[in-house]
Order: C-alpha cells, then sequence, then structure tokens
C-alpha cells in the first residue's frame, strides 16, 4: 500500500452538495495549513478532523465541493485522509484534489455500497473498490491514465519542480485561497 | 484577430455552442465535441493576494510570458493581518522579478473579477483563468474564463496552457424584454431555483430578450454561474458588449465568437424576462432554494450588504443609492455597501451616491472582498441574519455557522435596510420617508 493509488482505510461519509466554505471556512484562511485543517467541516460536523486517522477515506454525494477555489484538499492530505470516493464533483474542487495529489473517484452509487466506518479497499488504477465489512467487492471507473501518472507523481508541485519550471524548495507552504 | 463586427474565428463544417468555438481556437484545433479533453493556451492568467499564502509563486524560475498576466490584490486589502501583508509584499516582489506590468496595488485595487473587465484584460474569443471562483464572471464579455485551483494557476504561469474538459451546454434563450426593476440576481436566481445545478456543465445565454439586458446584469449572471456548479457561464458579443469594450479596450483586436444556429446544446430552456420578478435565495444554497419576494414571509434583519464581484458594481450602487435617497437605515440594521473597484468607488463618489448612502445611515467600505467571504468589513454574529447581494449564502459564509444568510439584488438589499425586513423597494410607503 505504498502507492497513492491503492489506499485502504475507514470510510467518512457526508451528504450531497458539500462546499468549500464548509471544508476551508473563510476565517481559516487566516491560519497556516495545519490549523486551518483543525476548522473543516466547522458549520456541519464540527471536531471532525480530530476523529480522522491517517488512511481514512472520505465518501461524498452529488456535487461534492461545490464553491470556492480555496484548496481543500491540502487539507484533507493534512489530516491523513487517503482518497476522496463521491457520487459527483464540482470540476474547480476535483481538479484541485488531484492536482494536490490526491485521488478522488466517481462513484455514482458510493452512498448504496458505502456505509459511515465501513473499511475499504481502492485501487484507483485497477477501478476496484472493496468494501471489507459488507464483504464485497466493485468494479468502479479507474482514474484517466493522465490523472494516473499526476497523482501517481505526488500531484502538480512534484511535476512542475521535475519539470525545471519551480526552484526546489523545502519551505512549508501556506494557506491557499 | 478582428475587432467589432469581425467574422468568427473559423468557418467549421461541424457547428458550434460559444465554448465549443473558444477552445477549439485556444486549442488549435478545427473542432472541439463536449467529452473531449483539450490542451489550451491561456490568453490571460490572473494572480490575486492570497495566492501569495502559497509559497511557491517565490520559487517560479521564469513567467512563460509576463504580457498574458495580471496581478490583482482584492480579497484581504488592505491587510487586515500581518499574514495578509505579507501577501502584498511577497506580489511585490513577484511582479518586480518577472517583469509583470500589470499590477493592480492597494490604490488601484478592486475585485479582481471587475478590475482585470475595466482594464480591458477580458475580451471576447480569450481563455482567461484565476484562483477564484468567480473568474466566470468575465463570460458577460463573451470569454471562456473559469476559477482554477491555485496550482493550476502557478503551472499557466510556468508554462502558458491548461487543459479542459470541453463541457455540454445547456442554452438559455431569453424571450420578452427585462423589467426596469428586475435585475441580473433575480434573473440568476430564477434560474437556480427553478432548475437547480448545472455541474460539469457551460450556461450559455441568447435569445431576442437579451439586447434588454445590461452589462451590469450580465456580469451578476455570469459570476454567479459557478453557484451552479457550471464551469463556464458565456453571452455572446453583441451591441451591449461592444460598447462596454468601446470604454475599456479601445484599440484591442478581438474575437467575437457567437454560437452557430444550429449548434448541439444539451438542453435549450426558455425564460420570459417579463415574467421575472424581485427573487430571495434563502439560507444554505442558490440551488432549489429561491423564492419570490412577493411570497417571504416577514424576516427580519441584522445587516444588509451590497457588494461583491457579483454585485458591487456602480450599477448597484446607483440602486441603492436611488432607494435610500432621503431615508433611514432601520434601527438595529447595518447597511454595508462594498464598492467592487476603486474605479467604482471613485465614480460613486462623484455622482453623489456615496453621500446619499452614507446620509442614509449605511457604511462605505474600502473595495475588496471583504464581507462576501466572511472574512473582514462585516462578519457576521451567531443568530443574525443577514441579506446580501454578494455571491454565495453557505453556511458560515460571512461569518458565524449560526448566522443565517439571504440573497437578494441590490434593490431589495437597499429596500430592507430600510424596513428591518426582507422587502422591496414598492414596500417602502410602509415606513416613513
Amino acid at each position: 500500500m505504498t502507492s497513492p493509488l491503492r489506499v485502504r482505510g475507514r470510510a467518512w461519509v457526508f451528504g450531497d452538495e458539500i462546499n468549500t466554505d464548509d471544508m476551508y471556512p473563510g476565517f481559516a484562511m487566516k491560519l497556516p495549513v495545519s490549523e486551518a485543517a483543525q476548522h473543516m467541516f466547522d458549520a456541519t460536523r464540527p471536531g471532525w478532523p480530530a476523529l480522522v486517522e491517517k488512511g481514512d477515506i472520505v465518501v461524498a454525494g452529488k456535487n461534492f465541493g461545490l464553491g470556492s477555489s480555496r484548496a481543500c484538499a491540502e487539507l484533507f492530505v493534512h489530516l491523513g485522509v487517503s482518497c476522496l470516493v463521491a457520487e459527483q464533483y464540482n470540476s474547480l474542487f476535483h481538479r484541485n484534489a488531484l492536482n494536490y495529489g490526491l485521488p478522488a473517484l466517481t462513484v455514482p452509487e458510493a452512498r448504496t455500497l458505502i456505509d459511515e466506518g465501513d473499511v475499504l479497499v481502492i485501487d484507483a488504477v485497477e477501478g476496484l473498490l472493496r468494501n471489507e465489512t459488507r464483504g464485497a467487492e466493485h468494479h468502479i471507473e479507474p482514474l484517466p491514465a493522465f490523472v494516473v501518472e499526476l497523482v501517481a507523481g505526488g500531484g502538480l508541485i512534484n511535476r512542475l519542480e521535475a519539470e525545471g519550471f519551480l526552484d526546489r524548495n523545502d519551505a512549508t507552504t501556506g494557506g491557499q485561497p | 484577430m478582428s475587432g467589432p463586427h469581425g467574422a468568427h474565428g473559423k468557418s467549421r463544417a461541424v457547428p458550434d455552442t460559444i465554448i465549443e468555438r473558444i477552445l477549439a481556437r485556444a486549442a488549435g484545433l478545427a473542432d472541439v465535441q463536449p467529452g473531449q479533453i483539450v490542451t489550451c493556451d491561456v490568453d490571460m492568467t490572473v494572480v490575486i493576494d492570497v495566492q501569495f499564502a502559497h509559497d511557491r509563486l517565490a520559487d517560479v524560475r521564469a513567467v512563460h510570458d509576463p504580457d498574458k498576466v495580471a496581478v490583482v490584490l482584492d480579497h484581504a486589502v488592505p491587510a487586515p493581518t500581518p499574514r495578509d501583508a505579507g501577501h502584498g509584499a511577497k506580489a511585490r516582489t513577484f511582479v518586480a522579478k518577472h517583469g509583470i506590468d500589470r499590477f493592480y496595488d492597494v490604490g488601484r485595487h478592486g475585485i479582481v473579477h471587475q478590475v482585470i473587465a475595466e482594464q480591458g484584460l477580458v475580451l471576447p474569443g480569450t481563455v482567461v483563468c484565476c484562483t477564484d471562483s468567480h473568474t466566470c464572471a468575465g463570460g458577460a464579455l463573451n470569454s471562456a474564463a473559469r476559477g482554477l485551483g491555485p496550482l493550476e494557476i502557478l503551472q499557466m504561469l510556468c508554462t502558458g496552457q491548461t487543459w479542459y474538459r470541453v463541457p455540454p451546454t445547456i442554452r438559455y434563450e431569453l424571450t420578452g424584454t427585462k423589467p426596469a426593476h428586475v435585475n441580473g440576481k433575480d434573473i440568476f436566481l430564477t434560474i437556480s431555483g427553478r432548475y437547480g445545478d448545472a455541474t460539469d456543465h457551460a450556461l450559455e445565454f441568447g435569445g431576442p430578450g437579451l439586447a434588454s439586458v445590461p452589462m451590469p446584469d450580465r456580469r451578476t449572471i455570469a459570476t454567479q454561474g459557478a453557484e451552479i456548479g457550471a464551469d463556464f457561464t458565456l453571452f455572446p458579443c453583441d451591441a451591449v458588449t461592444e460598447e462596454f469594450l468601446a470604454g475599456v479596450a479601445q484599440g484591442s483586436s478581438y474575437v467575437p465568437s457567437d454560437p452557430d444556429s444550429d449548434a448541439v446544446y444539451a438542453e435549450v430552456r426558455t425564460i420570459d424576462l417579463g415574467a421575472v420578478e424581485p427573487m430571495v435565495a434563502l439560507p444554505g444554497t442558490v440551488i432549489n432554494n429561491a423564492v419570490p419576494l412577493s411570497g417571504l414571509e416577514r424576516t427580519r434583519i441584522d445587516q444588509a450588504f451590497i457588494g461583491s464581484c457579483a454585485n458591487g458594481q456602480l450599477a448597484d450602487l446607483e440602486t441603492a443609492a436611488r432607494i435610500v435617497e432621503g431615508r433611514k437605515v432601520a434601527p438595529g440594521v447595518r447597511l454595508i455597501v462594498t464598492p467592487a473597484s476603486q474605479q467604482v468607488y471613485l465614480e460613486a463618489v462623484r455622482r453623489g451616491y456615496v453621500a446619499t448612502l452614507v446620509e442614509a445611515g449605511a457604511v462605505v467600505t474600502n473595495s475588496t472582498c471583504g464581507a462576501c467571504f466572511g472574512y473582514h468589513m462585516g462578519v457576521l454574529a451567531p443568530g443574525e441574519v443577514c441579506v446580501t447581494s454578494s455571491t454565495r449564502n453557505f453556511r458560515g459564509r460571512m461569518g458565524s455557522t449560526e448566522a443565517k444568510v439571504y440573497m437578494a439584488s441590490p434593490a431589495t438589499v437597499a429596500a430592507s435596510a430600510l424596513t428591518g425586513y426582507i422587502a422591496g423597494p414598492d414596500q417602502l410607503m410602509e415606513v416613513a420617508a
């Protein structure tokens, strides 16, 4: 389980139309990423960040990530979330997730196949979702090849560095819009 | 390239919607189809203050083309925190290092989408990107403009390119004539309330009624396309567009990119503008959650806000000033007005709108994104109720997660500030003038 594209973790299940302001409240944009991450879902699920364990998988319904360009994916990554699964994404949010190296799969029937707390194994390349808790296995739409390459490489920053566009820098990144 | 009245980019066998025409040109392809992934040259990449929180901008070795870049400070200016002040400092270093001339620092600042339109940086047929979701405002000027994440803007700065999945288009055919008291906000909320979200689609407006929709109202509609998840919200390049561009982009060449009459749409929906009435979105979302003002139960407010990239334009301030002139904001209510740019602010001062608003008891703030995203200059307390003309009514958007945000047109917001409950100008007879 060393590839970011093959993950195993516990599912957290959210509803439809989870918006970016819920994930990344405006005031949290005044904070460094490590602190901003502690305010994810302040409005609808206060205290959630403290419950997240490394490898956990976030599952959501339709129109996941409606709203702004603020980099919610970076907060998920900071908390240790390994993968997103949604019935449908907002395109801006979806692109953000993949660019931060966070696999984000579309599974139209996600909430029928997954309950909160289920342990999932996901292979984003092969398009496989195994729900260990239910003992069920499903074929899902794999990530397209160009996205696999992006995520496998750790996201867009790594790519820009590798291609010589960015000076390498170990400084920690700050908050995002 | 051609000026107004010029030909379309290319003549093709396959008919195009607006987005198909613009993305095909930007990708150097004869035709594109919905679902196709295309790599496009970006005509204008715009960086904003909050993106400088992202340290890696300082590591960019070379900007691909500094003439195709603008830097605008808008979200948190003048800086409310030392951290925000640091973003401004990084922006100044960045533009100096890379020789970027189009820099709108504090004093020339404003909300990015307003500033780039005023400066003639958004032109028909172009691809415009910025890391703010309301970049789709540029669609009012027939531009394939959209918000993308900060890392993608970083990539564009380095390479001058990005990729798109060509979206299918939903066409709104406008008929009738827009009544004077109806704002672009009311048209948008009619659509969002009736048809819900448009995730992964482009929206396109046209039809015989479009000529009656002025540019500020088009900008409101295009800006708010983000609220229903549309990738792009596009208007054709017509006489209204050309009149606007003659004022801000004289001498610029551009490619008017209108749809073919036989373009293929995912759906065509007709809106009779004459039947649109003032609308209010209830707290939480605009998707399937807007009602006619006439049907709203009496809703007391604490704050009324006119501003943002959606409705902080000169026309919006004029509307508000006319409504509050000679009247007073209701006791216990705060009316906050945020011009969308320094240019809007200056013109509002010259025309006396600012004096009228302040005399009525309004606070006219500096031009910034401010209260719209709950960052500064008008944040809500728990239990408070706000009616806003800004972009979003998400829970917690404008401050406390225990506050409620209703959304309506500037006219409705201004009238509500006077009555103390959500009301339209026609209800002002109920309060003493």
